[in-house]
């Protein structure tokens, strides 16, 4: 029977049905991070429980570390405990961790795939809403609580109950100036930021196909914030090119077989689904939030929704009707688990290469991993960015979830190419974030406000 | 407050006082703001929810309305505790009190966690939520209960059913709502599993 990836990977992982009607379902590979994980470390510890797979599970430090100096002891207290107390518990329970003062050390979900832990037809766990990141590799990745964190250290298993599966085509070719991140603005703001409660989504068409990882990768990070516990993409020979030759990934004759596994686990061609969608990529304009959730977005030709959301409009200070671009900004960010990889530096640097920000506005350009700027700084990129005014920072999340020193001031606006635009997310109650491609954060950077980056390709040969 | 329901404990209904929050896509920034996840464990989060809101809202914010101060049934609109997956958030509603949500939607993740804590999410119409909302802030003291098992929820004249998913309802009712020793009653046939998958035994 012609079965979608979802189902194979399910059935491959499923160890039994539990008395309650919940799946326990084999995790093969945990990721963990010092947020969500202390408590989980300390249930074991008063449960005498040991972590049963400490070979399938890999940590890192990311959300809390500062990105202008990671030297150690961190100047915030918090901070530091919560790193002392990773290190404590990878060590006393066997775990690879990466710290900050090793070459490998990033965004939890920037080095899963960096170091090739990321694989097609696995299932995947991280405390971490954007763990669907892991999903672009064709591998079922859901984020999970500290309670969870805690049953798959100790079982390497969950709870949980399967998903229904949407399948999202995207066909045709995206304009010059359209990116992955305005793809999935836009699936958001079709589909609703709730309308994917329930479901896996399946993402494909002609433009998914001709997709980078990097660009699949921020496709199904935002999976979740259109509702979607988690969001994949078939694996295929852009796939397996990627993970060749990468630190956890066979080689030799492991390799081919493992293609041929991971081959295997792709949605057949006459798989159902229990749902269908369909955008014309040619469609999709460069995209921009103007409210408090990631679904609240418009074209940037386009004006603020006649019927918006009169608590999102109070909250940004914006008015209905008006036209989004031309709206000032005082920051500018380019990083985070969404688009912190080097093709998003890449695409940023086209814009600001030759170019100051513009005086009244901070920009910061912040690697999602040390594996990311040091490529960046290999290809001279880190210079463009420096010359041009923006501050080049350490890797971490940075400005996207202000649990380290990078937040926004006051009522600051900040034009950012992370994944949430809720209140108060980016450390200000009532700070305001507009997200946005990263080649639209370097374009508002530049001109100190909303512009179209379209207008800015033009001056600047491909 | 009523205690915490403990592992094993099983939870077939759930009464007390109410306290409506309104809005759609309430995220867990919210409810519990990310510089107060900067800690190693979950004690005294109860103190922080809502803390943003509340401070840019003074007068109007239930969670600081003293006529809501012993409610234990949260009753909230759609897409309640969406965005981050932490788990500070239902840690914190526990903490503070909270013994069961009523809501006309709920986040997958925040729905896993709460339920893994011993606290029901029960999931209504629109239109019977509003009512009991506005029963509530009417007669703060009116005592809602919720039938786990059943679905039924009754507060003063008002009668409706909400339903919990059917997984986590047999949870609740058979006391089997927080997973570990389940997850690990059967190790043997976990290792089966990790040793069939090829990545695990080699390609």
């Amino acid at each position: 029977m012609a079965e979608t990836l979802f189902h194979k990977v399910w059935n491959a992982h499923r160890v039994r049905t539990l008395a309650s009607g919940q799946t326990q379902l084999f995790i093969g590979l945990h990721l963990v991070h010092e947020v969500t994980s202390p408590q989980a470390f300390d249930m074991l510890r008063q449960q005498g429980l040991p972590v049963a797979f400490p070979e399938r599970t890999v940590a890192t430090i990311d959300h809390i570390v500062p990105t202008s100096s990671q030297k150690r002891p961190f100047l915030d207290v918090m901070a530091e405990e919560m790193t002392v107390a990773l290190e404590r518990n990878c060590r006393d329970f066997g775990i690879r961790l990466y710290t900050p003062d090793t070459d490998e050390q990033g965004i939890v979900h920037v080095i899963g795939p960096q170091l090739g832990l990321t694989q097609p037809g696995l299932t995947i766990a991280c405390g971490d809403s954007h763990t669907s990141t892991h999903g672009a590799f064709g591998a079922i990745a859901m984020g999970i609580g500290t309670s969870q964190v805690r049953d798959v250290l100790a079982s390497q298993c969950l709870a949980v109950e399967p998903l229904k599966v949407r399948r999202i085509d995207v066909n045709g070719q995206l304009r010059p100036g359209v990116f992955a991140k305005d793809v999935i603005l836009t699936i958001i703001r079709r589909l609703g930021v709730q309308g994917g409660v329930g479901y896996a989504y399946e993402y494909g068409g002609s433009a998914l196909d001709r997709m980078s990882m990097d660009e699949r990768m921020t496709i199904c990070n935002m999976s979740i914030e259109g509702g979607a516990r988690a969001g994949y993409v078939n694996p295929d020979d852009t796939t397996f090119a990627y993970l060749k030759g990468r630190q956890y990934v066979p080689k030799g004759d492991a390799f081919d077989k493992a293609v041929t596994w991971w081959r295997g686990m792709a949605s057949d061609r006459n798989a159902s689904y229990d749902d269908r969608v369909t955008l014309d990529a040619a469609s999709i304009e460069p995209t921009v939030t103007w409210g408090i959730n990631p679904g609240q977005a418009v074209g940037v030709s386009e004006s603020i929704p006649a019927d918006a959301d009169p608590e999102a409009l109070a909250y940004m200070g914006f008015t209905a009707k008006s036209p989004i671009r031309g709206t000032k900004i005082d920051v500018a960010f380019i990083g985070s688990c969404t688009n912190g990889r080097l093709s998003d530096i890449e695409e940023a640097a086209r814009i600001v290469r030759g170019h100051k920000v513009a005086p009244h506005v901070k920009a910061l350009m912040v690697p999602g991993s040390r594996a990311v700027a040091r490529e960046a700084e290999k290809r001279g990129l880190h210079q463009v960015f420096i010359d041009a005014g923006f501050e080049w920072r350490g890797a971490g999340c940075s400005m996207c979830l202000a649990m380290n020193p990078d937040k926004l001031e006051g009522r600051q606006v900040c034009a950012s190419s992370s994944n949430r635009n809720f209140k108060g997310r980016q450390g200000s109650p009532t700070g305001r974030t507009l997200l946005m491609s990263p080649a639209m954060v370097a374009a508002a950077a530049i001109a100190g406000e909303v512009v179209d980056v379209r207008t800015m390709l033009e001056a600047v040969p491909a | 407050m009523s205690p915490q329901a403990g592992p094993g404990e099983k939870i077939t209904s759930v009464a007390g006082r109410g306290i409506p929050l309104h809005g759609n896509d309430i995220d867990t920034d919210r409810i519990m703001p990310a510089r107060f996840l900067k800690v190693v464990s979950f004690e005294g989060l109860e103190h922080h929810l809502f803390e943003d809101d509340r401070k840019t809202n003074r007068e109007q914010h239930p969670f600081s309305d003293i006529r809501y101060n012993e409610a234990t049934v949260l009753v909230v609109n759609a897409n309640f505790g969406c965005g981050s997956s932490r788990e500070h958030a239902p840690q914190g509603l526990v903490r503070y009190g909270i013994r069961a949500i009523i809501g006309e939607s709920f986040s997958e993740i925040f729905l896993g966690n709460s339920a893994v804590l011993g606290l029901p999410c029960f999931t209504a119409d629109h239109e019977s939520i509003e009512k009991l909302q506005a029963l509530v802030e009417k007669s703060p003291d009116v005592t809602i209960s919720a039938n786990v098992e059943t679905g039924a929820i009754a507060a003063g004249p008002l009668a409706f059913t909400a339903s919990v998913p059917p997984a986590l309802r047999d949870a609740f009712v058979s006391g089997q709502w927080d997973p570990t020793s389940m997850l690990l009653a059967d190790f043997g046939a976990v290792r089966e599993v990790a040793h069939r998958l090829p990545y695990v035994a080699g390609f």
